[in-house]
């Protein structure tokens, strides 16, 4: 062994470590013949193994190594390869690994990350005591299967293969041209993944009488194909991602935040929580938002939290909006000094709120919602003068808060409308909207 | 300027400003919208955003990544902390720079989706196997998750260790307004190895130095492992190997609490009563203080910036001549064991808690607190 000038195996690491006659080793010589015979340096190739017998591997080889945890060998490998294109990333993995984590390599195939995976299937866990895995045939006996295996075994070349590897193949430690497979797989582009049959010389050969004879009877018998099963011709995937994706602006150009440097003054003098309660899809959140940066603008300090449940368009939306000409430290609206409730669903979950109102207190309500019994000064909302406004429930809370600035004097109606103009795409609809909210009729009570 | 802005928005921002190029992430609530604004500008500027088909598979990327040169930075909340734990593991033995955003929700398990909550506290702290320390740092405000994003890749830079940055459902989702200072070329200094000399995974020559790098692709090779090693990156049970990585991994840290403690004091002289508080319950805190103050009161504050480690030098400075220790977090007690461990006899730890989805009050700081 390692007598080729080339070999990536290291010198100073050899001997390997496996049984005697288990196929491990077969795989990494034949695995050392690929990486010669593809002109491969140390330097060029990445090594990641998983747990098990397999997981010593990287030691042997002069390559760059990194020996991870249990089943997540692929997602490392997706990692490095994500990070760096230009290097040959190949995972060796045994059936428990792939077990465990088979669904980090069911998602690297459908992604065709393209990294190089060669699964070491002897059927058990031969590092724990010889467990049966997720690949052991049926019948089989093994520690943990004493009576024989009831499970079916899991097709790995199929799993990766029908959910997009760009080539899957299935081959045993017998094929006499190893080395010429797994060049095949680390040379083609994308996900590619060999199935890699051997015997286990501690537990499941002996166990089992397993030789190379009843390997290829097992093959037969649960008609698992030999030899490269699946192929395409997908793009690999962080040459893909970079090609569609990834620019080289500027870090200091790509995200502008909004400077909301103050253009009036307001009048408030002391901290003043508003809610405005509605219905999901009804811009409750926007116009909440737009308030707060109204009052920004009046030189006010502005903390909006939202309350609305799981599901997104159905519910309620409710937006608690906390003004103050000092530092909001509290976001937790208590006792609001104005509520404005526009629809059922709001108006139902802030009954609580309500009932804490007292006479120094407003209470805005559509005109459509029921009568309640309140402390609160109470103004009833109706739309039946804003023409086609009426009926547009998305404008609704939007143009509430207009009518609500419009008839106090908590901040210029101007601030609002600057902050309306910050999203350019909806500043025309919405500027019209508080226009028409002058138009909305309030009855006092 | 003045923003107005959440603290997932200003999360992204301080990770866009750091130099962060690679997030791989899973979404859940409170903190999926980290991983949307940072879809929307990192890969425009060179990195990459990746959604895992789960937290496992994102954190793998996310070191993956980092050994390959990358600044790496996945946000969750605490169940995808769960099923970070073994990663988290493995990034502290393999020394891999991370920033771990965990946007608070109430637990245990899915909890009440989405309730803020301080729950993962000793959580973070704890979290995977061996009980090898981590970093883990909370912001009160908007501003404060910006500027502690920033120190948090610092960090993860300068001691090679998941820096974690505990926000909560509150502090995430809150908009506010806020004067923001962005920083300038904020992106930290990464200590690499020089080309053409030999390269050692742990070739550190004091047990509390941090080894500088090489990354996958690199000048030299590299040799990483989630296993115990020797200086060479093999695998080892040699017990004179065992003891210096061990011993290293400890000391890194410990040795350099006071370089990582970050505190805020408003100590007031003559006070007897001093109130310890971090994240989002900090807020209410200071609130708490000001209307003590205001109705003649001598009180103290203290909050913690840096949750681990312990800045112990820093608490017991605070708690000279105080008799009454006053700790608010939403949960049933958990720094409150940090802080009793600090006391004497003769100070009394009150823990104010609250767990019904609801924040803490500066009016039940005072009550409980006994300061009215």
């Amino acid at each position: 062994m390692n007598s080729e000038p080339n070999s990536t195996l290291n010198p100073d690491t050899l001997p390997l470590p496996f049984c005697p006659g288990c196929g491990h080793g077969t795989i990494l010589e034949n695995l050392d013949q690929a990486l010669i015979k593809l002109e491969l340096k140390p330097e060029e190739a990445v090594i990641v193994t998983d747990i098990g017998c397999a997981g010593l591997s990287d030691k042997y080889f002069s390559t760059h190594a990194f020996h991870g945890l249990h089943g997540r060998s692929a997602t490392y490998a997706t990692g490095i390869k994500l990070a760096r294109p230009e290097l040959k990333v190949i995972v060796l993995v045994g059936d428990g690994g792939f077990g465990i984590g088979g669904h980090h390599f069911l998602n690297a195939a459908r992604r065709n990350i393209g990294i190089k995976v060669l699964v070491f299937n002897n059927f058990n866990y031969g590092m724990t005591g010889g467990e049966h895995s997720v690949t052991t045939p049926p019948g089989a006996l093994t520690s943990s299967t004493p009576k024989g295996n009831l499970e079916q075994p899991l097709d790995i070349v199929s799993s990766v293969g029908v959910n997009g590897a760009n080539l899957a193949a299935r081959t045993t430690v017998f094929e006499p041209d190893l080395s010429s497979m797994i060049a095949r797989v680390l040379d083609y582009p994308g996900f590619c993944l060999v199935d890699i049959w051997e015997i286990c010389t501690a537990y499941y050969g002996p166990q089992n009488r397993f030789n190379k004879t009843s390997l290829e009877e097992t093959l037969q018998e649960l008609n698992f194909g030999t030899g490269v099963l699946f192929k395409k011709d997908r793009q690999e995937f962080s040459r893909r991602y970079r090609e569609s994706l990834v620019g080289e602006k500027d870090r200091r150009e790509i995200l502008q935040i909004q400077d909301l440097e103050p253009c009036c003054q307001s009048s408030l003098s002391e901290k003043k929580e508003v809610v405005i309660a509605g219905a999901a899809g009804a811009k409750i959140a926007t116009a909440g938002s737009l308030f707060s940066q109204g009052a920004i603008y009046a030189g006010l300090q502005a903390a909006q939290r939202g309350n609305y449940p799981v599901t997104v368009k159905t519910g309620h939306s409710i937006a608690e909006v906390t003004l103050s000409p000092e530092e909001i430290l509290s976001v937790e609206v208590e006792k609001p000094a104005v509520l404005i409730a526009l629809f059922p669903e709001g108006f139902e979950k802030v009954q609580h709120l309500i009932a804490r109102m007292d006479d120094q207190d407003l209470l805005i309500l559509h005109e459509d919602l029921p009568e309640i019994s309140t402390e609160a000064e109470t103004w009833r909302l109706n739309y039946g003068k804003t023409g086609r406004w009426r009926r547009k429930d998305r404008y609704r809370a939007l143009m509430a808060v207009g009518k609500y600035l419009q008839e106090s004097s908590l901040y210029p109606l101007e601030a609002l409308e600057e902050a309306v103009r910050l999203k350019p795409a909806y500043a025309e609809e919405n500027l019209a909207a508080l226009q028409a909210s002058q138009k909305i009729e309030v009855l006092r009570r | 300027m003045t923003a107005f802005m959440d603290g997932n928005q200003a999360v992204a921002l301080g990770a866009l400003d750091a130099g962060c190029d690679f997030f791989a992430g899973y979404p859940i609530t409170p903190a999926t919208e980290i991983l949307l604004h940072l879809s929307r500008v990192l890969p425009e500027v060179g990195g990459l955003v990746i959604q895992g088909e789960d937290e496992i598979a994102s954190l793998g990327f996310c070191i993956g990544a980092a050994m390959s040169g990358r600044r790496a930075m996945t946000a969750t909340s605490g169940p995808g902390i769960s099923l970070y734990s073994e990663n988290i593991g493995l990034a502290i033995m393999g020394e891999v720079p991370l920033v771990i955003v965990n946007v608070q929700r109430m637990g245990p398990a899915t909890g009440a989706a989405t309730t803020g909550a301080q729950g993962d506290t000793q959580f973070l702290r704890w979290s995977t196997s061996g009980g090898y320390p981590v970093i883990v740092l909370a912001p009160t405000t908007v501003k404060e998750c910006y500027q502690l994003t920033l120190k948090a890749f610092q960090l993860a830079e300068r001691f090679r260790v998941p820096v974690f940055l505990a926000t909560d459902k509150e502090t995430a989702q809150t908009k506010t307004s806020l004067e923001l200072n962005r920083a300038a070329d904020a992106a930290p200094e990464r200590i690499t190895a020089p080309p053409g000399e030999l390269f050692y995974p742990l070739g550190m020559e004091e047990l509390d130095q941090v080894p500088p790098m090489s990354p996958f692709g690199g000048p030299h090779i590299l040799r990483f492992t989630t296993s115990s090693h020797d200086n060479e990156g093999y695998l080892t049970k040699d017990p004179e190997a065992l003891d210096r990585l061990n011993r290293h991994l400890w000391e890194k840290i410990e040795q350099h609490k006071e370089e990582i403690s970050l505190v805020e004091t408003d100590l007031e002289d003559g006070a007897e009563h001093l109130i310890l508080s971090y994240g989002i319950s900090a807020r209410s805190a200071r609130a708490a203080l000001k209307q003590a103050r205001s109705a003649g009161t001598k009180v103290s504050l203290l909050t913690v910036h840096s949750l681990w480690p312990v800045p112990e030098t820093a608490i017991r400075k605070a708690l000279e001549g105080i008799r009454t220790v006053i700790v608010p977090e939403l949960n049933l007690g958990q720094y409150t064991r940090e802080i009793e461990r600090l006391t004497n006899d003769n100070q009394q730890v009150i823990g104010v808690h609250r767990v019904d989805g609801g924040l803490i009050s500066p009016d039940q700081i005072l009550r409980e607190g006994g300061l009215v």
